[in-house]
């Protein structure tokens, strides 16, 4: 044993053990995540059961099983739970009640002793509401104006169809409500700001009340549009409200939905594996491409992906010419030096600095210096409401170009010094200039490397949210940040970022354990997304170190 | 190119080069080129450093402030109509000014050039002068006149904004709350000294008369329920235990505690909260022993007192709860000296400063909570003032001579709040039973006393990234030596690339794993983590030693360099059988859960703790120790451990005697860039601890580090407030922080790339 240990190989063991151990946490968390936020989107069945409850009667529950664990007795008496025997632990069930408009909660824990009678009818359905989320029950009429249009057998292909045109019929009232209203307003806005504007460049009286007269009428033009839009609508609403669904509680509560209340239904114990699968891919399009619903808990995360993307691409645009320009200037043009080494040492440090440092800058210097000056040359009608001196996407792309063009510059300088000088001495000796060897032997042979360093630095950016807090991003905006009103990307815009959504929803909302699944999946497609850009760029520096391996060989 | 062309001249006439004068031109667009291609690449470089310069030099600019002193310009100076002042005022934009005379009139006046305004002379009863002064809470505008009769009169003075053609107008208001008529207090005898506040109880005066009582009076305000009219209603209570001699009175706005200086070295302290059983406390000595106490103040908010001696010695006294419950008058802190002694105390109206007027003319500026003296000089030479008058919004000073003579000043103080002392050390604060490191920056009212001191962050962000680093370190660089030096290659190549995935996590994702899953799961599992983080290594060696027993073929296929494949499933599956024992040792030894014996045995437990943090933290930080200490112990010159094998030293002994030693700077640097990163996380900590700002290191309690703490702060703050460049400095703290320790191991790195590179 002794003379085991003397030959190291236990030691040995161990360092192996630590390396084991790491990987063992990174695949546990990637796993965690996939494997609950993956979940989410398969429709678990609907369980009837019957729940004792503390007065001792008897109540029919229809609810989804979440997750069953063991509790020592000891946790149960502290929060106040009767306990029947002395056994040492329990066991009991979260179950997902839904109908919070019945129940109040839509969370429910309850002692595996308390639950008999587990069954899974055929016909329970599961609505996912616009309002008041899921409700589980059985579907009992269609009622059109209240008068029954289908029930028994024919109620569900009835209900799918009614579904449809309500839903098509939710969604014109969204088109409207956001986009021809949304440019109604855009123009009475208009209207006010040209007025305002006349006044600040001191336009005469009677140029003002002119305008104010053109004014009057436009806006008299658009009220009228408004007024049309508004009769729309209402038509629309009642339409929407023409059908509706009568059905029961497991307790045998009855209760109205008005189909353009639902979004969805399914019957889950009554699907096929296959239809669970397509059930499946279509929730997780759906996440991907709804607008969220009740404060971030429910509905999708597209706005937030897109807010991501748009604030990405429009931080490589700035990263990447400053960056690849800042690092030929060090490795080809600066003079090599102590200062110069001061500098490079300084730059590559800057990639260690806390984000949130950078954040703090990008709040005080962007956007209340650069951006307050920006309003008050460029939008003083504007004022006092700030156009740019105010946290937004251009701010944050900023921010996040200063925090990652470090990485930038790390990676092409790395990939300039690989490139073998007899290149650069070749392409010399045959006459070309300093530029011409740069721009066409040297850039084109480094590029790799600068996609490799923007591609890091777009995964860094896309995961980074602290400094984002404090420089444009909000829990809900109004708004996409690209739309086809001039001058279509919109600067100065607020926008979602799926970090901040994970942030927010898991720790500023009320409902956790609703949001829960969600905000796995958030942070399921988060991590894609990150692990995605950096097995391109890890593959893309394996391939370009390569290459130049075999070629300085 | 130049010299062929030129060496070639016989081909030169049919040559199929362009012709002399066209090549001149495309030399000279190619030089062209060049030259705006390096003065372009230039520009972009010098710009970049340049942003990166302006990030260090901003910060600084918006912290410098913080530390700059008081400013007092004079201004104008003008004559007003009046004889001795009582009491002075200025409005909130420095427009009106006001002057109480001995004789009862007010006199509003405009303060930039001195021009009368409304004038209100109070009828006082015939044969009546003004024996005693009394102001209440400063922004109430409320004051008292005791008369010799045994009267009082109190009146409320308030400055009424419009804006009639955009134009800002400011009229005063004069307005008798308790009834035009004076008020018998003491009917024939002469008041000598008087005070008035308004509470929530209603209005109350206490006055001490030429006969030496005391007395206290109240005036409720009640609406009848039906008509809505409202009466006043008075109550009087004689005050016990009336000292010889007053020379001020001071009730702070809850009408609960009463203070009287006797105009010798002592201030007496008397209880009032019930008036009809009133109680004498305590008096204390608030000068030195034969001075006497000139002038006393409440600073805003009427709970800490401000004493002004005869010596020119300044104090700040406020109410302590002892053990027994019993509030006593405890010193708190001194202000630099005044050379003379002390005439008139003026509080600023919306934080705990105030300025301090003596008889020699010297003006201080004095700030309560971080006890700074931002200026204390002469206010003009040759100048004796009588009183001064500060605007709400400390912006300008007027100072009143004898002779009616005013002189108006413009007033810069914009930061006085804070200090490095008071940032780094105890501070005493009001209400508080001792000095304490306390953060808590904000709240809705004025009153509010601002806690800045750093210390909770720091020792905050310290616990995190200590914690973080004890659980990182020795993981990252075990891993580091192992994966660089005895993992197969084949192997190496798969590692590498997902411990750069387990890098590039997002934060907020590790953040949001650690709050909503770790944090219960340790919670839960209490006992299993503790077996975990301490029997992990016992089972690795085990297994090592197992392994031993193997056939020999096993241990050949898979021997040295797969070590990694063998331990991943006794891992998962130990980690597993902790899990499901933890239960059962629980109930055996812990009475059931191990967090509820901790509560029971004093130990205070959070769920979101730092041993949640020093996990989730110390997982994001060991890639960034691992890739630089494998990087360095990996470049170790291959020569140098083949000789040291050669010479029959086993691996293990080749690598703590060859490998560890050389590569040893390498390893500092990645702890040090480790540490580093630690510092400055903020996502992690924002979610995964309570961000409650507490001085311990209590694995099971939670902290607030500087970095979370500008990120939950810094949106809510008003610009180039105080409070905001409070929140710039401790950025600035971490950038100069994590810049000097990245910055450093670089050094270190360099050093010792050209070590290996000369070995």
């Amino acid at each position: 044993m002794r003379a085991w240990f003397k030959t190291g190989t236990p030691w040995i063991w161990l360092n192996a053990g630590a390396i084991a151990l790491c990987l063992v946490m990174v695949i546990g968390v990637l796993g965690l995540i996939a494997v609950q936020g993956g979940s989410h989107f398969w429709p678990a069945d609907l369980q009837r059961v019957e729940a004792v409850q503390a007065d001792g009667s008897k109540k029919t529950l229809l609810a989804e099983h979440v997750r069953t664990e063991q509790v020592s007795a000891i946790t149960l008496k502290d929060s106040g739970v009767a306990l029947p025997d002395n056994a040492e632990s329990y066991a009991r069930h979260l179950l997902k009640l839904g109908n919070r408009d019945v129940y109040g909660r839509d969370f429910a824990w309850f002692l595996d002793h308390d639950l008999s009678g587990w069954e899974k009818p055929a016909n329970a359905i599961v609505i996912e509401r616009r309002e008041w989320g899921n409700f589980y029950g059985f579907p009992q009429q269609l009622l059109q104006q209240d008068k029954v249009i289908a029930e028994g057998e024919a109620l569900w292909p009835a209900l799918q169809e009614a579904m449809a045109r309500a839903n098509a019929l939710h969604d014109d009232i969204t088109d409207i409500e956001k986009g021809d209203i949304g440019k109604i307003n855009k123009a009475l806005e208009a209207l006010r700001l040209g007025k305002r504007t006349m006044e600040l460049q001191g336009a005469s009286a009677a140029e003002i009340s002119q305008y104010a007269q053109q004014a009057a009428e436009e806006q008299a033009a658009l009220d009228a549009q408004y007024a049309q839009l508004q009769q729309k609508l209402e038509e629309l609403y009642t339409e929407a409200k023409r059908d509706s669904l009568k059905v029961v509680t497991a307790e045998g509560k009855e209760l109205t939905i008005s189909l353009s209340n639902i979004v969805h239904a399914h019957m889950p114990n009554q699907m096929s594996l296959l239809d669970k699968s397509v059930h499946y891919v279509v929730s997780i399009w759906n996440f991907l491409s709804d607008d969220p619903r009740e404060a971030n808990t429910e509905g999708g995360i597209f706005p937030a992906i897109f807010g991501t993307i748009t604030m990405v691409i429009l931080m490589s645009i700035i990263v990447t010419p400053f960056g690849v320009l800042a690092a030929i200037y060090l490795r080809e043009y600066a003079k090599q030096g102590t200062m110069l080494k001061i500098i490079r040492i300084s730059v590559y440090n800057l990639a260690g600095v806390p984000s949130i440092v950078y954040g703090v800058f990008g709040l005080g210097f962007f956007v209340y210096i650069m951006g307050g000056n920006i309003d008050a040359l460029f939008y003083p009608e504007k004022l006092p409401a700030p156009t740019f001196g105010t946290p937004g996407l251009f701010w944050a792309s900023l921010t996040l170009a200063l925090l990652t063009l470090p990485v930038v510059i790390v990676s092409t300088e790395e990939g300039l010094s690989r490139i073998p000088s007899t290149i650069r001495m070749g392409s010399l000796a045959l006459g070309a200039t300093k530029s011409e060897t740069l721009w066409k032997v040297v850039v084109p042979l480094a590029t790799p490397a600068m996609m490799t360093g923007l591609i890091l630095s777009i995964a860094r950016a896309a995961g980074e949210v602290a400094p984002l807090m404090l420089v444009g991003v909000v829990k809900l905006a109004p708004t996409l940040p690209v739309d086809g009103t001039f001058p279509f990307v919109h600067l100065d815009q607020k926008i979602m970022h799926l970090g901040f959504h994970v942030y927010d929803v898991g720790f500023q909302s009320p409902n956790v354990e609703a949001s829960r699944p969600l905000l796995y999946a958030t942070a399921l497609v988060l991590v894609l997304l990150i692990v995605v850009l950096n097995m391109a760029a890890i593959h893309l520096r394996n391939k370009l170190r390569e290459k130049y391996r075999s070629e300085s060989d | 190119m130049q010299q062929t062309s030129t060496s070639a001249p016989v081909t030169a006439r049919q040559s199929l080069l362009p012709s002399g004068e066209k090549r001149a031109r495309l030399r000279r667009w190619r030089s062209f080129k060049d030259k705006m291609s390096k003065y372009g690449i230039a520009f972009a470089g010098i710009s970049v450093v340049a942003a990166f310069a302006t990030i260090f030099i901003y910060l600084f600019s918006e912290v410098g402030p913080i530390f700059s002193s008081a400013s007092i310009e004079p201004e104008q100076s003008y004559q007003i109509n009046s004889d001795k002042p009582l009491y002075t005022n200025l409005e909130r934009y420095s427009e009106v000014g006001l002057n109480v005379s001995a004789s009862g009139e007010l006199q509003f006046f405009d303060a930039m050039t001195g021009a009368a305004g409304e004038k209100v002379q109070l009828a006082l009863p015939a044969d009546t002068t003004i024996s005693a002064f009394a102001r209440g809470e400063p922004r109430s505008g409320l004051l008292a006149l005791g008369l010799s009769n045994g009267q009082a009169l109190v009146i409320k003075h308030e400055y009424n904004l419009s804006y009639p053609n955009d134009k800002r107008k400011v009229v005063p208001v004069v307005t008798y709350p308790l009834g035009e008529s004076p008020l018998d207090l003491n009917p024939g005898q002469a008041l000598q000294s008087l005070a008035v506040q308004e509470g929530s109880a209603g209005t109350a005066l206490v006055a001490f008369s030429a006969d030496g009582k005391l007395s206290y009076h109240v005036f409720e305000a009640q609406t009848e329920f039906m008509t809505g009219e409202t009466t006043l209603v008075r109550t009087d209570y004689p005050l016990p235990d009336a000292p010889k001699n007053v020379s001020r009175i001071l009730l702070d706005t809850t009408l609960h505690n009463l203070f009287i200086a006797e105009g010798n070295e002592k201030i007496h302290y008397y209880d009032v909260t019930d008036p009809a059983q009133a109680r004498y406390v305590e008096a204390v000595n608030a000068v030195a022993a034969g001075q006497q106490v000139t002038a006393v103040e409440f600073l805003v908010g009427a709970v800490s007192l401000i004493v002004g001696g005869s010596d020119g010695s300044l104090s700040q006294w406020f109410l302590v709860r002892d053990e027994h419950n019993n509030f006593h008058l405890k010193h708190i802190r001194d202000f630099e000296k005044h050379p003379a002694a002390i005439r008139q105390i003026e509080p600023e109206y919306s934080r705990k400063g105030f300025l301090a007027l003596d008889t020699s003319g010297h003006l201080g500026i004095h700030y309560g909570t971080s006890a700074r003296t931002l200026s204390l000089e002469p206010l003009a030479e040759g100048m004796n003032f009588e009183r001064i008058a500060i605007s709400p919004i400390n912006t300008a000073l007027l100072a009143f001579a004898a002779d009616g003579k005013v002189q108006r000043f413009a007033l810069e103080n914009a930061h006085p709040d804070v200090s490095w002392k008071a940032m780094w050390n105890e501070v005493w604060y009001e209400g508080r039973g001792e000095k304490d490191y306390i953060w808590q920056a904000s709240s809705g009212s004025d009153e509010f006393e601002a806690k800045m001191s750093l210390v909770p962050l720091a020792l905050g962000t310290l616990k995190a990234a200590v914690f973080a680093m004890l659980f990182a370190t020795p993981l990252a660089i075990m891993s580091a030596l192992y994966t660089a030096y005895f993992m197969t290659p084949k192997l190496r190549g798969k590692v590498k690339p997902t411990i750069e995935i387990m890098a590039a996590l997002p934060t907020v994702i590790l953040g949001f794993l650690a709050g909503l899953w770790l944090a219960p799961f340790v919670e839960k599992y209490l006992s299993a983590v503790f077996a975990i983080l301490l029997l992990l290594p016992l089972m690795m060696l085990l297994t090592a030693y197992l392994w031993r027993f193997f056939p020999r073929s096993w241990r050949e296929r898979f021997g040295l360099g797969w070590e990694v494949v063998i331990l991943i499933p006794m891992i998962i599956g130990f980690i597993w059988l902790c899990v499901s024992l933890s239960p059962a040792v629980d109930q055996l030894f812990f009475n059931g859960s191990l967090r509820q014996w901790f509560t029971d045995n004093g130990i205070t437990y959070d769920q979101r703790n730092a041993l949640v943090v020093g996990i989730a933290m110390g997982f994001a930080v060991i890639p960034n120790i691992f890739s630089i200490a494998e990087d360095a112990v990996f470049n170790v010159p291959r020569h140098l451990t083949q000789g040291s094998l050669a010479l029959g030293a086993t691996p293990w002994q080749t690598m703590i005697g060859v490998v560890l030693p050389t590569a040893s700077p390498g390893i500092f640097a990645a702890v040090m860039v480790g540490f580093g990163r630690a510092v400055g996380e903020t996502m992690i900590v924002l979610m995964a601890t309570g961000n409650s700002p507490v001085v311990n290191f209590n694995l099971f309690e939670g902290m607030r580090t500087l970095s979370a703490n500008i990120a939950v702060e810094l949106p809510e703050t008003a610009v180039g407030s105080t409070h905001f460049r409070v929140l710039f400095l401790a950025a600035l703290v971490l950038f100069v922080f994590t810049f000097i320790f990245n910055t450093l191991a670089e050094v270190i790195r360099q050093r010792l790339r050209q070590r290996f590179s000369n070995l």
